[in-house]
Formats: C-alpha cells, sequence, structure tokens
C-alpha cells in the first residue's frame, strides 16, 4: 500500500513537472512571436530529406532510357550527391550526441533559445536552480556516498562468511540493498516490465548501454555477475570488496585484449549454475538513447541463453546520455544528480538461444533487432566503435562492388558485339 | 524578412550569406548547428580531417575529392562561410527568379553545378579532363571489382564520345555538352526541409 502512494506521488510529481516544461515552451513561442522572429526548434528529423533511392535505382535512370548501362561522366553525381549529403547530415554523428528535445526542460543545458525568456519564466528557472543545486544536489551526494561506502564495507563482511548458502543470500540483500540507495540518490523513477523474464543463473544478460548508470539501474532490480575490467582508485577499491561476496568478472587490461581468455572465462563463470547471470553491454561505448548500434559478437558465441534488456529513458526529466567526449565522469555525474530526474524504463525480454545454422553476428543482430523494437530505438547497423575509429574498408568496397555490377555487366555484351 | 534573430547575430555575415547563397535563415541556422558539431575542437574553422570523421563520407568512393572541393588551392582551413557557399551548389534551382541582367550568377545555376562535377574529375584544375584524370576517377568509383584493361576501354570510349575537338581532354563545355539531357537539378541537389 505504501510503495503504491509512493508511485502515485511520483507520477503526479511527474505529471507537473511536465506541465510545467509545456508552459515554458509555450511561453518562449509566445516571446519569438511578439518579437516577429521563429523560434529555433530542433527537428529531430533531420535538415535534408533524404531520397532513398538505390545505386542501381539512379544509374538506371541516369541513362537516358533505352540505350545500354556502360559509364557516363554524370554518374559521378551520385556518389557526389551522397557525398554532401551526409556532410550535411549523417546518421552516426548525431547518435554521439544528446537527444535534442522539443520543450524546453528548464535546464539550461538543453536550452537554444536563451533570448527569448521572459521575467516570469527566468523566475521558474531560477526558482528551479535553487531547488536542484541547493536541495536535491546535497541530499543526492549524501545519498551517494552512504550507498557506496555501505556497498564496500558490507561486502568485504560478507566476504568473511565461509562460501554457501548463507553467504549467497547474505550478498544479495546486500548488493540489492546499496544499489537502491543509489537509485535514490540520483532520483531514478523506473519502471520494469515484463519481470518474469528476469535474468537467471547461467546466462548471459545483454542490455543496450546509455551511461553508466545502467548497471545500478538493473543492479537494483536483480543480481548480476559483473564484468570489465580492473580499475585504480576508488573504483578498484569497490571492484576489490564486491568481488568478495560473490564471483564477478575483472579482467586486468593486458588480458582484455586476449578473446579467447575472455571468452573463456565467461563461459566457465556461465557454466557454474550457482554463478549469478553475467551483465554485459555488446555495444561497447555509450549512445545516446535513440538507437541501438552494432553488437560485439563475443558474448554471442558463448553459446548460452541470452537474456536481453531494453532501456529507455526518457529525456524530459533529465537526459542521462554520457557524452565521454565531452564531459567527464565527475563531471557527468554532478549533471545526472542535479538534473529533476532520471526517469526511465525497462522492459525484459523473453531469452534467446543461438539456432542451428546461426552464427553469432547474425544472432547478436536478432537480438539487438529485439531490443531495438522493444524500447522503441532505431535498430542502426553501423558500429558504436564508430565514435572514435575509422570506417573499414569494407563499407566502400560495398559500394564500388555495387556500381561495378551495373556497368562491368554491361561492358561484357559490348565485347562481344 | 523583417528584423533577424538573435541567434542569426552571432553567426558571421549571415545576411551576407543568405544573400549570395539564397538559404533561409532557419537553414544558415541549422548549417551553423552542423559545422559546430564538425568542429570539434570549436576552433571556428574545418579541416580535412574533421570531414574524414564522417563515417558516411569516407564510406564513399570518391569521398577524399568531396572534401578537396570545400578547400581552395593552398588553403588548408574552411571557415562556416566558404562551407555555406560550397553547400549552395546543391540548393535546387530557383525556377521563378527574375533574370537580372547585371547580377552574378546564382551559385546553384546548372553551370555551376556543371563545374562543380567538373572539379571533381579535373584534379590539377587545368581546365581539362585528361584521360589519365578520367582513369583515376573510374579507379576510384570501381575500386578492385574491374581489371585494368576494362578500365582502361571504359576511359577511351568515353573520351572518344566527349571529345569534340579530338584534343585527347575533355574540357568544360564538352563536358557541358555531353550532359547536356541529364537532369542536372534533379541529380545535383539536396532537398533543404524548412
Amino acid at each position: 500500500m505504501p510503495g503504491y502512494c509512493a508511485v502515485l506521488l511520483q507520477l503526479n510529481l511527474l505529471d507537473y513537472f511536465s506541465f510545467c516544461f509545456q508552459w515554458a515552451t509555450l511561453r518562449m513561442e509566445r516571446g519569438a512571436k511578439e518579437k516577429n522572429q521563429h523560434l529555433y526548434k530542433p527537428y529531430s528529423n533531420g535538415i535534408i530529406a533524404k531520397e532513398p533511392v538505390s545505386l542501381e535505382q539512379e544509374i538506371q535512370e541516369m541513362r537516358r532510357g533505352g540505350a545500354e548501362p556502360e559509364f557516363d561522366m554524370s554518374d559521378i553525381f551520385y556518389f557526389c550527391r551522397r557525398g554532401v549529403e551526409s556532410i550535411v547530415d549523417d546518421e552516426v554523428t548525431k547518435r554521439f550526441t544528446a537527444e535534442e528535445l522539443e520543450s524546453w526542460n528548464l535546464l539550461t543545458r538543453s536550452n537554444y533559445n536563451f533570448h527569448h525568456i521572459s521575467t516570469r519564466l527566468t523566475a521558474l528557472w531560477g526558482v528551479g536552480v535553487l531547488i536542484r543545486y541547493g536541495i536535491l544536489l546535497p541530499l543526492r551526494v549524501t545519498l551517494a556516498f552512504t550507498g557506496v561506502g555501505l556497498l564496500v564495507v558490507l561486502t568485504s563482511v560478507v566476504g568473511l562468511f565461509p562460501n554457501g548458502r548463507i553467504k549467497n543470500y547474505l550478498s544479495d540483500k546486500v548488493h540489492l540493498m546499496c544499489y537502491r540507495i543509489c537509485v535514490r540518490a540520483l532520483t531514478a523513477i523506473i519502471t520494469y516490465h515484463d519481470s518474469e523474464n528476469k535474468p537467471k543463473n547461467g546466462g548471459i544478460c545483454v542490455a543496450n548501454h546509455t551511461s553508466p548508470i545502467d548497471v545500478i539501474i538493473l543492479a537494483s532490480d536483480g543480481c548480476y555477475a559483473m564484468v570489465g575490467q580492473v580499475h585504480g582508485g576508488l573504483m578498484g577499491v569497490i571492484q576489490r570488496a564486491m568481488v568478495k561476496a560473490c564471483p564477478h568478472i575483472w579482467f586486468e587490461r593486458s588480458e582484455v585484449k586476449d578473446r579467447h581468455l575472455v571468452a573463456k572465462r565467461l563461459s566457465d563463470h556461465v557454466a557454474d549454475e550457482s554463478k549469478l547471470p553475467i551483465l554485459i553491454f555488446p555495444e561497447g561505448t555509450c549512445i545516446n538513447n535513440t538507437s541501438v548500434m552494432m553488437f560485439k559478437k563475443g558474448s554471442f558465441e558463448i553459446g548460452c541463453k541470452v537474456y536481453p534488456v531494453a532501456i529507455k529513458y526518457d529525456p524530459r526529466f533529465g537526459d542521462a546520455f554520457w557524452n565521454s567526449s565531452k564531459f567527464g565522469m565527475v563531471n557527468y555525474l554532478l549533471h545526472m544528480m542535479s538534473s529533476w530526474a532520471i526517469v526511465c524504463s525497462v522492459w525484459y525480454l523473453p531469452p534467446m538461444s543461438r539456432m542451428e545454422g546461426e552464427d553469432a553476428v547474425q544472432f547478436a543482430n536478432r537480438v539487438k533487432a529485439a531490443i531495438a523494437r522493444k524500447g522503441g530505438l532505431a535498430d542502426l547497423l553501423w558500429d558504436g566503435g564508430l565514435k572514435r575509429g575509422k570506417v573499414k574498408e569494407v563499407f566502400k568496397e560495398e559500394q564500388q562492388k555495387l556500381y561495378s555490377k551495373v556497368l562491368v555487366g554491361s561492358s561484357e555484351d559490348r565485347s562481344r558485339s | 524578412m523583417g528584423s533577424t534573430s538573435s541567434t542569426l547575430l552571432k553567426i558571421p555575415n549571415a545576411e551576407v550569406l543568405m544573400q549570395e547563397t539564397g538559404f533561409s535563415p532557419a537553414h544558415i541556422i541549422r548549417l551553423h548547428d552542423r559545422f559546430k558539431a564538425l568542429d570539434k575542437e570549436g576552433r571556428g574553422y574545418l579541416c580535412p580531417q574533421d570531414f574524414g570523421a564522417i563515417k558516411e563520407l569516407a564510406m564513399n568512393p570518391i569521398g577524399d575529392r568531396i572534401i578537396g572541393a570545400f578547400f581552395s588551392p593552398g588553403k588548408e582551413t574552411v571557415d562556416f562561410s566558404t562551407f555555406v557557399k560550397i553547400l549552395a551548389h546543391f540548393r535546387p534551382v530557383d525556377k521563378d527568379r527574375p533574370k537580372e541582367p547585371n547580377s552574378p550568377e546564382p551559385i546553384n545555376s546548372r553551370s555551376n553545378k556543371l563545374k562543380f562535377a567538373f572539379q571533381l574529375y579535373d584534379q590539377d584544375k587545368d581546365g581539362k579532363i585528361s584521360r589519365d584524370e578520367l582513369l583515376k576517377v573510374l579507379r576510384a568509383m570501381l575500386g578492385m571489382q574491374v581489371t585494368e584493361e576494362q578500365l582502361e576501354s571504359i576511359a577511351d570510349r568515353t573520351i572518344q564520345e566527349a571529345d569534340l575537338d579530338r584534343d585527347e581532354a575533355i574540357s568544360f563545355e564538352e563536358f557541358r555538352k555531353s550532359l547536356e539531357k541529364v537532369n542536372i537539378d534533379h541529380k545535383m541537389s539536396i532537398r533543404f526541409l524548412r
């Protein structure tokens, strides 16, 4: 009953916030109209209309009908236009910047129309700042320190117990409690759907990745074995403490490069039914939560049950995306803790296994498609590694192959005549 | 147009740019945002690596030539003005613009679009597409998918058909003539949304 009331209360709070944000946007629109200007509305669907015409279609069209396809000086137009279109607007770059919102949520960081703010709106914003930085932030930071502190201390204590059922039980309770404190520290309002599909021992849980907070969100609702690189400093302390209570998989930096070693440790863990399900984010990097990028196939080669999970954040109350090239971790956490709230939905999808004749890559894509569909995210073929790396030559070759097919087929006919 | 919005004021020479290119204020703002997004280090100009970071451009067979088109000979950087002016080539032709006898030709005229495409072929900018330059473009667009002989035969055939003054090279006029039936406006235009 109390939990129910809490949820009701929280819902109403969010609705109130929504109302405020809509009002703020309307005021800005009115302000803009009064000054006879256009409100800059970020379009979420791009600035140009890209025609989804394929290379073959385009080339056929350009052959002024009739004549058999052979090279024409105008063929370059297709590539030229596509190239310039991508300069103006490309699918990948915009996935790595925070999502643009239709209405302003009273956070300066997402406002493009400063000059349209009236006095009343500025006052409201000022009140918002006071509340967020004066009340919410200190509260949350205290909670965060409490949560992390308790995690380190209690897991070390649990580590003193002999291995057995009691230890596992205590470890689960300790982990859950500390993660839930951290969730409160972020004021994360999470809705879990389809909990009957929650990951079980001997499986791997895969989810789309938007921020380091994903871990806290999932781990506060279930117990997982974490996977990651060994860090120094505070992270290292936490990692060492956690592993005392139950087996997590931490890799040394050097071990990460050795794919066989990684695969072996993961499969060994999974084979042991008493160990918790492993939590992995196959995209390999943080994406801005409007799409799901290519999953690295490593986790899908292990051959056990995969439990997909979709996480979708509601950006209206606080943008959870971590743009690691723009902000460091501390900066990011401060942003998180000074937003209104982190609102997200988690969907547990039914478990999937690799089918006969399916290779790891196809399996990974199948899982990715399921997650994208459930979370309402765009399913992209692009590699999250493209955030920092170079495009593989293979993609360029694909284009060349397509074009040559259109031409060479015909020049063969020619040589015959 | 009335009063210019203050976001537009942040952009240098916005009025002049709109005049010269025909982009609307909304377009200029969007393009400025795009410019800033590509200029990751916030230096105020772009260099070839910034373009190279666009994945879809990197996989385009003539990607580097397109990038090269943005940089005038000798210059290593592109400022916002130049960026917009080059992109203006791809605006659809303004059909109902009155032809004033003394005004300069608009950047997105059919002729200028053709000139842009011509320079993608003519890398040494001598005003002619030599057999060699043609071969290079063909190699870029076809990669390893065809043999050297096939490439050469395609190049020879193309020059034979287009080269009217028999100088073994294709001048801009010959280029224009060979494409007179092609709907350049459609093929070399990008639809900018409102």
